[in-house]
């Protein structure tokens, strides 16, 4: 039998062995060896890579992939209450149709012209949260809202030229490393209490750690231990009258029906889109925004992309481009503002396309939806005998703490037991609050019926009775 | 093989709908989109819901945003894609340093798929085993293709894993002592913008070293700019000229005896896969750009990942968690002595994972060498092409090949003609295609950078070629074609002039209005 021709490699194209001769031939080089003849021996890789044999048709590859991802069980399969800042929203098909789209999927860097689209769908993402957040100036996204509080921390510092950042203590535990590490070793942080009670902050501990050398006062709203501060302006002002700023992150779904925090002196506004159209996808669907008012001393902060609307040669045509280019490392490397890069710009194409679908009356609907789902479950929760359901006493939004002290059952425990009945219990939060120990931390928002949560409750008083 | 065909440009137009910014097509009253109704006994049993909010919470005034029905909101954006050239429709060859290489389709299934897309990251690992192999073996692949000795997957670009980078050089040398008096980084100027932006946010003093006449940085240069106070080096190599730098074994050898970290920025490693390594060259950190040398798609510009990997010695102070295998099951580890703490949120951007593990699968390891064999065959055939057009060069390095890419030049071009490279990249739009000038600051003058992957045919290089052949013609023939380009394109020449202007910018349709169309 013939020995089998090696194929070429779909992906591949120019290692079909007539075109590498005719390129190889115009370079004027034997071989490709030739081409590396700037590396010296000493650099060279003399072995063969240790890596499992090629998977080359797309058939078996597909097989081989999906196999390993059918040992995953997912969230549309189980009934889930995770949340803790990745949150289960309804994606509407036409987020998915558009950011699928080869134009937007396989686009990166291009002008303002053969790239228009990318540019005005950025610009209008950025002008949708500027609605949400009533707010003139909206970053292209950034990684995440760990990142759009780090940096947001970091603009406080330069604007206010003060070193010491004050954090609510009751801020996301994963969102805290990050943001510690982005500040080390130049901005200092640090905490400020919660009232044991109601979870908002503790006014008194404010204004005894804010001093001349505070940049600002960072706090969640709704908090990640979902209830809403209803303090705001007051920690505003306290901010203020100290010369310092007020930086507040903000889950933009919940702004359909709770005022956004420019309304109570927050100087800059971060948080996440992930919830706006973006699938959880293990972590993966995140995307951070930062927002100010439109002045130039805020503005010129940003590291950012900030794409701008203007006009061209033809009378009423939009052009776009980038604001202040020059304030960028990508314009003045490290002299410019942190850093950019390539961040999450198809998640905010998503979160506009999702805010487009939505309007003003469809977030409305959907906030006070959310709110009267979480509302049911806390209180049908609180009818289990040992559970407590919130454990702060201030009004929630989406999220709440369920204790579990009085059952004296760990999180861990409970949540392995309602697995096995399919459901998937909230985050635990013993690791990360000591004071919150057999508490978790469960989120309800549109997607969840009545049955689920009626599930959810048979299940725990199974489980606890 | 079929009959070679005479390459020409393409008489393209591309989609021009004129299309309104959103909020120009809001009619009172349209939906896009309907809620799930809440049951009749959830809202007998807590009302209304939003009578829970304190007074001063609630939001009376809805937010501004337009009403507009479903299949208009499809229809804009779908048009709005239509304006936009991704690496799919276009000749992706003018974004060099990118690497706009073929993202396989099939990938899109596998992220899309609920099992990858409803994943929460909390959920109990053994309902994610899948997930965590997938990472597990990733990172086992990028070890063997870097010769390094751990992985984390969690930063969330190149810039982010060189914050990382920079972030666990500090922690390295605070842990002994050192951190305060190690208070410099030492990059290139033709390395990426951030390894100078990301390591000054950790407050490093940044020492830039510039080109000598090969467009190397200079053995000697290095030796100058070390002391007591160097930290680390951050560095590309081949750099962004697609020279590799031979000597780079001395630059870490330098450095490792100042005392300082070295660390290897390999967003963009598609010619050296299975080639040349991290470990080869002695470095202590690197990292690999998922959606560039992996085949992730670029998104616009992400959700992305910097996949970062260190030495043993370093493991310990890797963001936070890693994935490890017990024997029996995967799980995730908390528990590194020395963690910087977190870069991204949860584990990273989990698609790109995906997509960079299918992709090694597919390749395998004569496949991936074979990858970076053919990138560098093209990029060396582009070289060869593009030294013969009239106003076009290839400075440093004369007479040598390069290896995934090269940084160019229209100074005698500009000279010539007055025509400079931002106007041939707009008119390179006529045609269907993009041309992207280069870093700044210019050391190069009118300087391009075409970095062609292995993902082009012969025939495709050739036509892009054509392309730039074309303008240059024009530009010796008639400059003033080339200088109002594009007319084919979405829009005309844009005015730039508001964009640096405070009393002008506008960064949303709300302050075009206030500054623009005077809304009361």
């Amino acid at each position: 039998m013939k020995k089998k021709e090696k194929p070429t490699h779909p992906y591949i194209p120019n290692s079909a062995p007539k075109i590498k001769a005719k390129m190889l031939e115009e370079i004027g080089v034997k071989n490709i060896e030739e081409l590396y003849a700037d590396i010296p021996a000493s650099l060279r890789y003399k072995g063969e890579l240790n890596l499992p044999e090629a998977i080359l048709s797309e058939s078996a590859l597909k097989r081989h992939v999906e196999g390993i991802l059918a040992k995953n069980r997912s969230c549309q399969e189980s009934i889930s209450f995770l949340g803790g800042g990745c949150w289960p929203h309804y994606v509407p098909a036409i987020c998915d149709e558009v950011n699928q789209r080869s134009e937007f999927l396989t686009a990166y860097a291009g002008e303002p012209y053969e790239d228009h689209g990318r540019f005005q769908a950025l610009f209008e993402y950025e002008s949708l949260m500027g609605e949400l957040l009533d707010l003139d100036v909206v970053n292209v996204p950034t990684y995440d809202w760990s990142q759009a509080a780090s940096t947001s921390i970091r603009m406080a510092g330069r604007i206010t030229g003060r070193r010491e950042m004050l954090i609510s203590d009751t801020i996301s535990p994963d969102r805290l490393l990050a943001i510690r590490n982005y500040c080390r070793p130049v901005v200092n942080i640090r905490m400020v209490g919660h009232d044991p009670e109601t979870g908002l902050i503790d006014l008194d501990d404010l204004r005894s750690k804010i001093s001349s050398s505070t940049s600002g006062i960072y706090f969640e709203n709704p908090s990640f231990l979902g209830f809403i501060e209803p303090q705001g302006k007051v920690i505003s002002d306290i901010a203020h009258e100290n010369g310092a700023l007020s930086v507040v992150g903000v889950d933009p779904i919940s702004l359909g029906v709770i005022v956004p925090p420019s309304h109570y002196g927050a100087d800059i506004v971060c948080g996440d889109i992930q919830g706006l159209g973006n699938h959880m996808s293990f972590g993966g669907g995140h995307g951070g925004f930062i927002a100010t008012r439109d002045e130039e001393k805020f503005v010129m902060e940003f590291p950012s992309r900030l794409f701008g609307i203007t006009k061209t040669a033809v009378e009423g045509e939009y052009g776009f481009g980038d604001v202040a280019y020059d304030r960028t490392s990508f314009g003045v490397r490290e002299e410019g503002k942190e850093f950019v890069g390539t961040h999450a710009a198809l998640c905010g194409i998503t979160a506009g396309v999702y805010l487009s679908l939505m309007g003003p009356k469809g977030l409305q609907e959907l906030g006070q939806s959310i709110m009267q789902r979480s509302q049911y479950a806390m209180k049908k929760l609180s009818e289990i005998k040992g559970v407590k359901a919130p454990l702060f006493t201030s009004p929630h939004f989406k999220e709440f703490v369920v204790s579990f002290k009085e059952a004296r059952k760990t999180v861990e425990k409970i949540n392995r037991f309602l697995l096995e009945r399919n459901i998937f219990g909230g985050v635990d939060l013993s690791p990360h609050f000591p004071e919150l120990e057999n508490c978790a931390l469960y989120c309800v928002t549109e997607i969840h019926t009545k049955e689920d949560i009626d599930q959810l409750v048979r299940a725990l008083k199974e489980c606890l009775g | 093989m079929g009959k070679e065909k005479e390459p020409k440009v393409r008489n393209f137009h591309q989609a021009k709908w004129d299309e309104p910014v959103i909020f120009e097509l809001d009619t009172d009253g349209e939906r896009g989109i309907l809620i799930p109704e809440v049951e009749k006994e959830i809202e007998e049993c807590v009302g209304d819901g939003v009578s829970a909010l304190p007074e001063n919470m609630r939001r009376e005034k809805p937010p501004a945003l337009p009403e507009v029905g479903q299949m208009r909101v499809l229809k804009h954006y779908l048009r709005l894609s239509q304006h936009c050239l991704g690496a799919d429709l276009n000749v992706d060859l003018g974004q060099g340093t990118c690497t706009m290489k073929y993202s396989p389709k099939v990938h899109e299934e596998f992220v899309r798929s609920p099992k990858s897309a409803e994943l929460h990251p909390s959920q109990d690992e053994s309902t994610v085993q899948g997930a965590l192999e997938i990472i597990y073996k990733l990172d086992t692949f990028l070890r063997e293709i870097s010769g390094m000795d751990s992985f984390s997957l969690q930063p969330g670009g190149g810039s982010h894993a060189i914050l990382a980078m920079a972030s666990i050089i500090h922690a390295y040398h605070d842990l002994k002592g050192e951190a305060d008096q190690r208070d410099e980084i030492i990059t290139t100027i033709f390395s990426h913008p951030s390894d100078a932006a990301a390591a000054a946010v950790k407050g490093y003093k940044i020492i830039t070293l510039y080109q000598n006449e090969d467009g190397l940085p200079e053995v000697e240069a290095l030796k100058k700019a070390v002391s007591e106070r160097t930290a680390g080096l951050l560095i590309t190599n081949p750099e962004d000229t697609g020279i590799f730098n031979p000597r780079i074994e001395e630059f870490t050898k330098i450095v490792h005896e100042a005392g300082g970290l070295c660390g290897y920025d390999q967003a963009n490693a598609n010619g050296i896969l299975g080639i040349t390594r991290a470990r080869e060259a002695d470095f202590d950190l690197c990292f690999f750009n998922l959606h560039k040398t992996f085949s992730s798609p670029h998104g616009c510009g992400g959700p992305a990942t910097g996949a970062l990997g260190v030495t043993e010695e370093l493991k310990d102070f890797l963001p936070v968690p890693v994935v490890d295998h017990d024997g029996k099951k995967y799980f995730l580890n908390y528990n590194l002595a020395h963690t910087i703490g977190k870069v991204r949120s949860f584990h990273g951007v989990f698609p790109a994972f995906l997509r960079a593990y299918a992709w090694v699968r597919s390749l395998g390891p004569e496949g991936l060498k074979e990858a970076a064999h053919i990138a560098v065959l093209n990029n060396n055939y582009i070289l060869k092409k593009v030294k013969e057009l009239r106003g076009a060069s290839a400075p440093y390095a004369k007479g040598r090949h390069r290896i995934e890419q090269v940084r160019y030049s229209w100074e005698e071009l500009t000279k010539d003609t007055g025509v400079t490279t931002e106007d041939v990249t707009f008119r390179m739009a006529d045609f269907g295609f993009h041309l992207w000038s280069s870093h700044h600051p210019f050391v190069v003058p009118q300087p391009f950078t075409i970095e062609p992957t292995e993902s082009y045919s012969k025939e495709e290089i050739d036509e892009y070629l054509t392309g730039l052949r074309k303008i240059v013609e024009e530009a010796y023939e008639n400059p003033e074609k080339v200088k109002n380009a594009p007319y084919r394109s979405v829009v005309h020449k844009i005015d730039n002039s508001t964009l640096d202007d405070p009393k002008k910018w506008a960064i949303t349709w709300r302050a075009y209005l206030k500054k623009h169309k005077q809304r009361e």
